[in-house]
């Protein structure tokens, strides 16, 4: 196939470890993703676009392993009335999850829809994920869609009453889990998905969001606690006419993160926020991979990423805002920082704007900095502690990507997150 | 209330004396205040008291009501009851004005083992000590010194000084960038303050801002060091006459 030796092989290798599911609707789609995947190979060191984050944890044959977490205290947005879906090492846990059934909304677990005519879905799933695939190749996201063993189909019809919470938990110090989740948005219909949980030792999880004319999709999400967790994450959002998708994504600690969202505007007058806030110290890597394209007119895309990295952390951007011929009048923003509090922590950003329109306004801005001495000092002179101070700081400056998560009691919850974190390190 | 003996700095980075034996006293209940020529160490004075980074005191000593600044933290330095209103007052995007002070008022009551002020007093203290200094709802929810003019900036500050209740307030050339109404504002906030059991060190340029602060003592600083003393008639030769026949003078 023209792949280079050393691919082939790691491709094959990891692959080998894999049954494809088979039967039902989604089998044809699983095929065209495995000849994906197998064409494009599985990313290696050299490849540019994993350049900053070394893919070999995610390669190897066998799941590395992961400490179980401790569990102790309350976890994040359990005081919220939410529909609870829970994922055991990657498998859906029916005793531990809520009735799948709220008003405004279906959902269908993906492993029991296989003989279901879900006739939409059918059309969804892997479709943007394999639209996704160009003009930058992303074979984890394909190598998903074809060995994706569980996750939900979630049709939005209307306007739940309360979030869909999707819980992933980790018992199995070996677990290697494959997740698809496909979301359909109708026509004027509104929700909020949550994820949280550390999944599974190494986690592939994949979400498909097709949001129709006027629809608008909240995704917050927490990464979080169990730090030795691996895992590669994409997300595919194509927003029609006057739709909104907001995605906010709070990471806590991790060895090696991977987060993909890849984002078409495909209808005038959309409005696309993906914003993300996290935390590492010392053996963290966490990688926020987006590509934004305008392919309509008068959208609004905003991208915010912030990192506060310690004691050798390693923080990855690679943010695209690709503007197509046409789309005029279009408002794209990003911007990439990072907080370094000390020398030995590293930030490495791309930033990348594509722009084939002549009316369009777009800015990016990347930075990495360390703690503002003087507002320190400002701030002691008043009294306030070196340690409150400091946090008070961090805590500022993580605020613009917070403050994308409209809820206010889920934004206060995150923030109380930031706030122990930060509490536990002083 | 603070005793300034024989005080040496120099700055962290080069080898540049800044200071070089200031002696100064100022009692509780007065108000002292330094005038001078750019570059005679008067800023540096007040950071120094303050415990800013970068500077290196080779000598002499600094103690308020008995306890010996340099030895400590600067927030350790607020909480014992020196407060600082800064010369430019620095922006802090993010963090709220009100979160800002009730942050400040908590941490200093804690440091000195007081409890801490409840929610609904708060807001009624910082309502009431606003209203005085025109400081609007608004101000106080933007984050600190965010988009403030330079009067808003100033005013901030003495909204600090009013919440903090400070024994020994330095002033920093509060009066700069401010025009005349705001002065007038802003020395009518400081007046409000001035008690007996409080002492204040007042540094400008001008001898405008004391015709509103009216103060007891008048030092001319130059050159490192306090070079003339006298009262309030002292601002005034200054201001006809210009440093130049002083420094003539003790020269």
């Amino acid at each position: 196939m023209g792949l280079p030796e050393r691919k082939r092989t790691a491709t094959e290798a990891r692959l080998a470890g894999l049954t494809l599911p088979t039967g039902g609707w989604a089998e044809p789609a699983r095929r065209d993703a495995l000849s994906r995947v197998t064409a494009m190979g599985l990313p290696q060191r050299r490849d540019e676009y994993w350049k900053y984050t070394r893919p070999d944890s995610l390669l190897d044959p066998e799941p590395p392993r992961a400490a179980l977490l401790e569990q102790g205290g309350e976890l994040v947005f359990e005081s919220m009335d939410r529909l609870k879906i829970v994922f055991v090492d990657g498998v859906f846990d029916p005793e531990a999850s809520d009735a799948l059934e709220l008003e405004g909304v279906t959902i269908d677990r993906l492993a029991d829809a296989r003989d279901a005519d879900i006739h939409w879905a059918k059309d969804f799933y892997g479709v943007l994920e394999a639209r996704g695939q160009t003009p930058v190749e992303r074979p984890f996201a394909a190598m998903n869609t074809a060995f994706a063993t569980d996750g939900v189909i979630i049709h939005v019809t209307g306007k739940p009453s309360k979030p869909i919470s999707l819980i992933y938990i980790h018992r199995s110090e070996h677990s290697d889990a494959i997740l698809h989740h496909v979301v359909r948005v109708d026509r004027d219909a509104e929700a909020t998905i949550l994820e949280n949980g550390p999944a599974a030792a190494r986690f592939n999880k994949c979400m498909e969001i097709d949001i129709a004319d006027g629809g608008i999709l909240h995704h917050v999400r927490a990464q979080g606690r169990d730090h030795e967790r691996r895992a590669v994450t994409h997300v595919f959002a194509r927003l029609g006419r006057d739709s909104v998708f907001k995605s906010f994504t709070l990471s806590v600690n991790g060895v090696l993160t991977r987060n993909e969202c890849v984002i078409e505007l495909t209808g005038d007058d959309a409005i696309a926020h993906v914003a993300g806030a996290c935390v590492g110290d010392g053996d963290f890597h966490h990688d926020d991979t987006v590509f934004v394209t305008h392919d309509a007119v008068n959208c609004e895309s905003r991208q915010v990423f912030k990192k506060v990295l310690r004691n050798g952390a390693t923080g990855v951007f690679q943010g695209k805002i690709l503007v197509k011929e046409g789309a005029q009048k279009t408002d794209g923003y990003q911007i990439s920082q990072s907080l370094l509090l000390d020398e030995d922590s590293q930030f490495l950003a791309k930033p990348e704007l594509e722009i084939y329109a002549d009316d369009v306004a777009c800015s990016h801005g990347s930075t990495s900095g360390a703690i503002d001495e003087d507002a320190l000092f400002y701030l002691r002179s008043r009294g306030v502690p070196h340690g409150t101070a400091t946090d008070l700081l961090t805590l500022a400056f993580l605020a613009e990507a917070v403050q994308e998560v409209e809820d206010e009691a889920l934004a206060k919850d995150i923030i109380s997150r930031l706030e122990n974190w930060l509490a536990r390190r002083r | 209330m603070l005793e300034i003996k024989d005080l040496n700095v120099k700055l962290e980075e080069e080898d540049k004396e800044i200071l070089k034996g200031v002696n100064l006293s100022v009692e509780a209940g007065k108000v002292h205040a330094i005038m001078g020529p750019n570059g005679s160490g008067k800023s540096t004075l007040s950071y120094v008291l303050s415990g800013k980074d970068g500077y290196e005191v080779t000598g002499g000593s600094a103690v308020m009501d008995g306890v010996d600044l340099l030895e400590l933290e600067p927030e350790e330095r607020a909480a014992a009851g020196l407060f600082l209103a800064f010369q430019y007052p620095v922006e802090i995007p993010g963090v709220g004005n009100m979160t800002f002070l009730r942050t400040a008022v908590n941490a200093q009551r804690k440091a000195r083992g007081q409890d801490e002020m409840s929610a609904a007093d708060f807001l009624k203290l910082v309502r009431a000590r606003a209203k005085e200094l025109k400081i609007d709802a608004e101000m106080l929810k933007r984050p600190v010194n965010v988009g403030f003019s330079g009067g808003e900036k100033k005013r901030n500050e003495i909204l600090q000084m009013a919440m903090l209740e400070p024994k020994m307030c330095i002033l920093d050339e509060t009066d700069s960038g401010l025009d005349v109404d705001a002065m007038k504002l802003v020395a009518d906030g400081v007046n409000a303050l001035r008690s007996e059991g409080r002492g204040f060190l007042v540094i400008t340029h001008y001898q405008r801002l004391l015709d509103h602060i009216k103060p007891d003592v008048v030092h001319i600083m130059a050159d490192g060091r306090i070079v003339k003393s006298g009262g309030p008639e002292l601002a005034l030769e200054v201001e006809n006459n210009g440093y130049a026949d002083i420094l003539a003078e003790v020269a």
